[in-house]
C-alpha cells in the first residue's frame, strides 16, 4: 500500500471481487420466493384450415390467452419472455411444438393480462396429420433475471381438438 | 505513506468495502430494488475511495526513524575495488 497507484488498484479489485459476491447472493435469493402464476387459453375460433402446395397442412387459429403472472416477478428480475406453443404427437415425431405467440412483459403490472390475437406465427405442420388431431396448447415462460440464473417453466392445458375435415 | 499507515489503509478499505456490500445487499433485498441496492454499494466505494487512497495526514503519524547522519558518518561505505586495475594493489 506504498503508493496511490497500489492501493487504487487493490480497492478495485476488491470492490469487483464482493459485487459478485452481491450479485451471487442477490441470484439466490431468488429461490427463496413463492411462486403461484395460473393461465388459461381458449380456442375462440378456428379461422381456416388448408393444406398448403407443398403437402404440409396449416390452420389459423384465434386465441384468447389469459395469464397472471405476477408472482413470478422478484427484485432480481429483468423481464419475463411468454410464449404459447401447440404440442402434439405424430407418427413421425414424437413431439412436435410449434410457437403460436410470444410476449415480453417488462414489469409486474403487465403480467396479468388478457389478449385475444390470432396466431402471431404459422401453424404449420410437417406433413398432412393435422386432421381431427388432439393437441395441448402449452404456455411456456423464461425469467430472465437481472443478475445470475435464468429459469423456465410452463402450465400445460391439454383437451383441443382441431376438425376432422379441411375447411 | 509510513507502515502503520499502510497497515491502517489496508484493513480500512477491506471493513468498508465489506460493510458497503452488506449493507447495500440488505437495504436493497428489503426494499425489493436491485437499483437501490446498487446506488448504495457504488456509493460506499466512492466513500472507501475518498478514505483510504489518497495520502492523508493521519496516516502519517508513526514516521520511520532514518539513522542520524552523524552516526551514518562513523560507518563509512564501503569503496568499489575495480577488477581493470589489478595492477595496482590498493591496500587501505
Amino acid at each position: 500500500m506504498h503508493s496511490f497507484g497500489y492501493r487504487a488498484n487493490a480497492l478495485l479489485t476488491f470492490a469487483v471481487t464482493i459485487l459478485a459476491f452481491i450479485c451471487a447472493i442477490a441470484s439466490f435469493s431468488d429461490n427463496f420466493s413463492n411462486q403461484t402464476p395460473s393461465a388459461q387459453i381458449q380456442i375462440l375460433n378456428i379461422n381456416w384450415f388448408q393444406k398448403q402446395p407443398h403437402g404440409n397442412d396449416e390452420v389459423s387459429l384465434t386465441l384468447n390467452v389469459t395469464a397472471d403472472l405476477q408472482s413470478l416477478f422478484t427484485w432480481n428480475t429483468k423481464q419475463v419472455f411468454a410464449f404459447v406453443a401447440a404440442e402434439y404427437e405424430t407418427s413421425k415425431n414424437a413431439l412436435n411444438q410449434v410457437s403460436l405467440w410470444d410476449a415480453i412483459i417488462p414489469e409486474k403490472e403487465h403480467a396479468k393480462f388478457w389478449i385475444q390475437i390470432s396466431n402471431k406465427y404459422r401453424f404449420i405442420d410437417q406433413g398432412h396429420n393435422l386432421r381431427g388431431k388432439d393437441f395441448n396448447l402449452t404456455l411456456h415462460w423464461h425469467v430472465m433475471p437481472k443478475t445470475g440464473k435464468m429459469f423456465a417453466d410452463k402450465i400445460v392445458m391439454s383437451g383441443y381438438r382441431l376438425p376432422n375435415a379441411y375447411r | 505513506m509510513d507502515w502503520q499507515g499502510q497497515k491502517l489503509v489496508e484493513q480500512l478499505m477491506q471493513i468498508l468495502l465489506v460493510i458497503s456490500g452488506v449493507v447495500a445487499l440488505v437495504v436493497g433485498y428489503t426494499t425489493e430494488s436491485f437499483r437501490t441496492m446498487m446506488l448504495i454499494y457504488a456509493g460506499g466505494v466512492v466513500l472507501t475511495t475518498l478514505v483510504t487512497v489518497p495520502n492523508w495526514p493521519f496516516y502519517n503519524h508513526h514516521p520511520l526513524k532514518w539513522l542520524d547522519p552523524s552516526e551514518a558518518e562513523k560507518h563509512p561505505k564501503p569503496e568499489v575495488v575495480s577488477v581493470a586495475s589489478k595492477k595496482k594493489f590498493s591496500k587501505k
